[in-house]
Formats: structure tokens, C-alpha cells, sequence
């Protein structure tokens, strides 16, 4: 997503600067504040994983890597940990799969009830989540199925698949068809074609969708509340217990994921930049 | 931008007629899917919605039935907290939009000549997307608790009422729904503003417009489409949104919105056809207000 965003065409830059007082300082400046600002948050609960807490993690006790060492001390956060991580990437397989399949096909080929189709996918993210969550929970009700781990995940791949298939849909409009087109020329069975020439190039929008659809579901709690019955995640573990106060073992797990998505983006910046370079050298 | 991703006829010019078992191989799984656990569940929503309690049945025990009332009971009952939902995330999409719109504007305009720093500014501002959602918002209930800093500082300087308190208001529940949902309002607008050509604005100056109104007349219209997908990607979950406003996060007794009502009819007093009723009204007035707000900024194009 971000990666499209960024490699866009650019027109090309003014010469002049606008006269314009709103442009000198103020903006700059103002985009510093308000980028502070969106990171206050993050920052606090950083500091609070090296929190030297006893039970609720509200007052400053003072500096600690024993949270950090021994975060499983606390089993529920953990337990709920784990079951996340279980949901997020069965769940991102899922909706990854069938996603991807949709998006070919709407770009590739022609069918009736196209607009029918564009309608389904498009609705389950223009509704509220809570409306989502009811729907489900009162399916699984008549149904009378019980609430747990497997209703989570059908959940949530439901919600992901119409964000995969708007992310890998991107991808596969900028494709060439006269790639795939010159592997058949050249004798390659549908199958080859396929695995050989379109699934590398849509590989890089695959991977995003893939990585957006666990960051939805490993976030989620809203639509997980309404179908998990028992079953604990990590949002689930902060809701219940943000009553009597979150253990920094939280605090601690949060950062962690925190680093490690940053850590990925940034990786992927600076290689997406470096392949820029190296492009407009051969340029 | 998500909203106009579906709408786009590159088909049309790529495919030819070719094989439509392998289009109807290729949708069939997935749009089941869809219909099995998005369609049907909403079918099953409304069927809830029109459902009467069981005569001597045990709590939580419901039977089809047609019953039109469970609406306007539910209206009765919860009409404040109908109105308030809408009218808190109306604030806070405002709220959201005069925050993002300066910011994506130097993201996008202003800070193309750099744009390793442009990169890296965007990843700050998807940046609260890596935290858990709970977390960031009790962050924000200590950080504007009676007892921190920021609140008792205002108290010193008198700008604040000794007794007042922040957490717990209409004012902490709007706060924490504008905080939650910018970096949807501010990704959109980035992504038209960071394709405008700054060349139009240079002609709106050499034809002796003031900067304001170039900035109105040329600037506005042409970042539409970001704002109006920024409104409805920010408006949408935080009308339905019940963390904000729960007791335990930045609400109070008086701040309930139609999440948290739908949420304590489901899961807590069982009362199904209630909850029912309510969701299909959240989503009835949203379709309405999004239809109504996409053809008056005319861009129709965009569902």
C-alpha cells in the first residue's frame, strides 16, 4: 500500500516557493508537532515496559529489563499472545488465498454479475465492525455453533479478504499482459505461465496484502469480542483486564511487535529506494 | 483510495472472453466465502431484529416472529445513544480532517524534494498501527488522568476548573476517537495530495489570486477524492466504535455510543433481537449519510 503510494509518478517540482506565509516555518513546524504528537502514545507505553510494577502499571517505580527478560511470568498475556499469533497467520492464509484468486480474476477476466461482485467485496469494509461482529455471533447462534478459536478465525479472514483483494488488485493492473502472453508463445503450459511469469511479478503485492491482513487481524477486538466466546487474544486480554489495571508484561509484548513491524518497513524502504537507484542508473 | 479501487475498468480493455471456468474457479471460493459468513450473517442480523422472546423461556431465548416494535423500542430507549454516536464521530471526522490535511500536505507536496524523509515521515504516521489500538488509548486515559502532568498543569494555570476532570467526558470520548482514526484520514489525503500538480498552483498565482483562494478554488477540489475516502475511512469505524467511549477507556456514565449499547445488549443481558435491531440501524443510517455525502462532494465515481 504504501509501497504504491510512494513510487508514484510525481509531476515535477516547482521552482518557485509559495508566497504564502502558511508555507515558510509554520508547516514544518506544524508537521513536527503533529508527528510528536501521533507518537505520545507509543512512547508511553514503550517507557512502561520498563516499568517496575507490581500489579497495575499506572506509577512509575522505577527502571527494569525484568519484564522484558521474563515476559511469560505473566501466562495469560502469553496464552493470549500466542492464540493471536495462531489466528493472525492462519487467518492471513486464508483470506490471502482466496483474496488473490478474487483479484485476478476481476482483472483479468470478464463475467456477468461483475457489479454484484464489486458490491460484495466493497461492503465489508464500508460497515461498522460491530455490525459485522453482531452478524456473525447471530449466525453462529442459530446455527449453534460454539463459540472459540475457529469461529475467530473465520471472522477474521472474512474481514481481510476484500483488503487483499483491493491491495493485490493494484499489483495485478500494472501487470503486462503481453509478458504472460510471450510464455505462451513460447510453448509454456497455463500452469508454467502462471507459476514462472505472474505469480513473481504479483509477488511484492501478495506479500502486502498479506502483511496488512495480519496487522487487521492481530489489532482486531471489536469483531472478536462478539465471536470468541471464551478464547482470549491480546486486544481481548487488554480489555478485560484494562478494568484492574494492564500488567507491563503487555506493555512489553506490544513494544516488541511494536520494533519488529518497524524494523520490516523500514527494511523495506530503504531496499525499495536502494532498487531506484540502482534502476535509474541502468536508466 | 480503497473506495475507488473496485470501481476502476481495466478489465474491459485487458481480457478478452477467455475460459470463464477459470474466472469461475477463481471467484467461487472466495465469494462463497463472503456470502457464507458476511451476507448471511446480516440476513440472519435482521431475521434477529424482528425476533420476540419466548412466552415462559429462559433469558436469551428468542423465536422468529415479525416483530416491527422491537425498532422503535429500541429508538425509545436508546435514541440518546443513537444521536451521540453520530454526533461524536461527526466531530471527530472534522476533528481528523483540519488535523491530517496540513500534514499530508507537507508529506505530499511540500517534501518532495526529499523523499527518503517523505518515506519516513509517512512510516511515523502509519506508525500507531503497529500498537495495539487498547493500548494506545489507555495511554492516553494515564496521560490525561486527574493526576498527570498535562491536566494538573492547566489547573495551575487556572485554564482548567480545580474540580474539573478530562477522562470520562464527551470531550476525552472525541479526543481519543480523533486520535485513533487520523492516520485513515491522513493516508488518503496523502495519496492525492502527493499526486497534485504544483504547477496549477503556480498559474493560480500568476493570474493574481490571492494564495487563500488558490488554495480553495484549485488545491481543495482537486485533493477531493482524498478527503471524501479520508471522511468515510474515519467516519465509518468511529460511529461504531465502543472502546473510546467504554468506562475503562476515556468514557464515562454519560457517554455511551451505539457500539457499547450493542455490545452490553449481546454479551451481557443476551437481549439479541435489541442488539440486532440497533446494528441494522447504525448500518441503514450510515449507507444513508455515506450516499448522500458521496453524490453532494460529487464524486460519484468513487462507489
Amino acid at each position: 500500500m504504501l509501497g504504491e503510494a510512494v513510487t508514484a509518478e510525481k509531476p515535477p517540482l516547482r521552482a518557485r516557493r509559495l508566497s504564502w506565509g502558511f508555507g515558510s516555518w509554520l508547516l514544518p513546524a506544524y508537521t513536527i508537532i503533529a508527528l510528536v504528537f501521533l507518537l505520545i502514545p507509543i512512547a508511553y507505553t514503550f517507557v512502561f515496559s520498563f516499568n517496575n510494577s507490581v500489579k497495575s502499571n499506572i506509577v512509575w517505580r522505577g527502571f527494569t529489563l525484568d519484564k522484558w527478560a521474563n515476559v511469560c511470568d505473566k501466562a495469560e498475556v502469553c496464552e493470549a499472545f500466542g492464540n493471536s499469533l495462531v489466528i493472525g497467520v492462519v487467518a492471513t492464509v486464508c483470506a490471502t488465498i482466496l483474496g488473490t484468486m478474487i483479484a485476478i480474476a476481476l482483472v483479468r477476466y470478464r463475467f456477468r454479475f461483475r457489479s454484484a461482485i464489486s458490491l460484495l467485496l466493497f461492503l465489508p469494509m464500508a460497515t461498522p465492525e460491530v455490525v459485522l461482529g453482531a452478524g456473525l455471533a447471530a449466525e453462529f447462534l442459530t446455527a449453534g455453533v460454539e463459540k472459540g478459536l475457529v469461529t475467530i478465525i473465520i471472522a477474521h479472514t472474512m474481514f481481510c479478504v476484500s483488503f487483499v483483494v483491493v491491495t493485490v488488485k493494484a499489483r495485478v493492473s500494472t501487470l503486462d499482459p503481453a509478458l504472460e502472453e510471450a510464455g505462451r508463445d513460447l510453448y509454456g503450459s497455463p500452469s508454467q505461465v502462471f507459476w514462472r511469469i505472474t505469480f513473481p511479478l504479483l509477488l511484492p503485492g501478495i506479500i502486502a496484502a498479506a502483511l496488512l491482513s495480519f496487522a487487521l487481524s492481530f489489532d482486531d477486538f471489536i469483531i472478536t469480542n462478539f465471536n470468541a466466546g471464551t478464547t482470549s487474544t491480546f486486544p481481548k486480554y487488554i480489555y478485560i483486564s484494562a478494568a484492574r489495571g494492564i500488567p507491563a508484561e503487555a506493555n512489553v509484548i506490544a513494544s516488541a511487535v511494536f520494533l519488529l513491524a518497524i524494523i520490516l518497513v523500514l527494511i523495506s524502504q530503504v531496499s525499495s529506494a536502494m532498487r531506484r537507484k540502482r534502476l535509474a542508473k541502468i536508466g | 483510495m480503497a473506495f475507488s479501487a473496485f470501481a476502476t475498468g481495466t478489465a474491459q480493455e485487458q481480457a478478452p472472453r477467455r475460459k470463464s471456468r477459470i474466472a469461475l474457479f477463481l471467484l467461487l471460493p472466495g465469494i462463497l466465502y463472503l456470502v457464507l459468513f458476511f451476507l448471511v450473517p446480516l440476513v440472519s442480523l435482521v431475521l434477529t431484529s424482528f425476533q420476540e422472546p419466548i412466552v415462559n423461556g429462559d433469558i436469551g431465548e428468542y423465536q422468529t416472529a415479525f416483530r416491527w416494535e422491537n425498532y422503535t423500542d429500541v429508538i425509545g430507549l436508546y435514541g440518546e445513544h443513537i444521536l451521540r454516536s453520530f454526533l461524536y464521530a461527526i466531530l471527530a471526522t472534522i476533528f481528523a480532517l483540519l488535523f491530517s490535511y496540513p500534514l499530508a500536505y507537507f508529506i505530499g507536496v511540500k517534501a518532495r524534494r526529499w523523499p527518503l524523509i517523505q518515506n519516513l515521515m509517512l512510516v511515523l504516521v502509519i506508525a500507531p498501527f503497529f500498537i495495539s489500538f487498547l493500548l494506545r488509548t489507555l495511554a492516553w486515559k494515564s496521560l490525561l488522568s486527574d493526576e498527570s502532568v498535562v491536566i494538573t498543569g492547566l489547573k495551575a494555570l487556572s485554564l482548567m476548573a480545580p474540580d474539573a476532570h478530562f477522562t470520562g467526558t464527551p470531550a476525552a470520548v472525541v479526543f481519543g476517537l480523533t486520535y485513533n482514526f487520523i492516520p485513515f484520514m491522513t493516508l488518503p489525503l496523502y495519496a492525492t495530495l502527493e499526486r497534485l500538480d504544483t504547477r496549477l498552483l503556480e498559474a493560480g498565482g500568476d493570474l493574481y489570486s490571492r494564495p487563500f483562494t488558490t488554495f480553495r478554488t484549485v488545491t481543495i477540489p482537486l485533493s477531493m477524492s482524498g478527503i471524501v475516502s479520508g471522511v468515510l475511512l474515519t467516519f465509518i469505524p468511529a460511529a461504531g466504535d465502543y472502546i473510546n467511549a467504554s468506562r475503562d477507556f476515556l468514557g464515562g456514565t454519560g457517554t455511551a455510543m451505539m457500539g457499547n449499547v450493542i455490545e452490553s445488549n449481546f454479551l451481557v443481558t443476551l437481549n439479541y433481537p435489541a442488539a440486532a435491531s440497533l446494528s441494522i440501524i447504525l448500518m441503514a443510517v450510515i449507507l444513508v449519510m455515506v450516499t448522500v455525502y458521496v453524490k453532494r462532494s460529487g464524486t460519484e465515481d468513487l462507489l
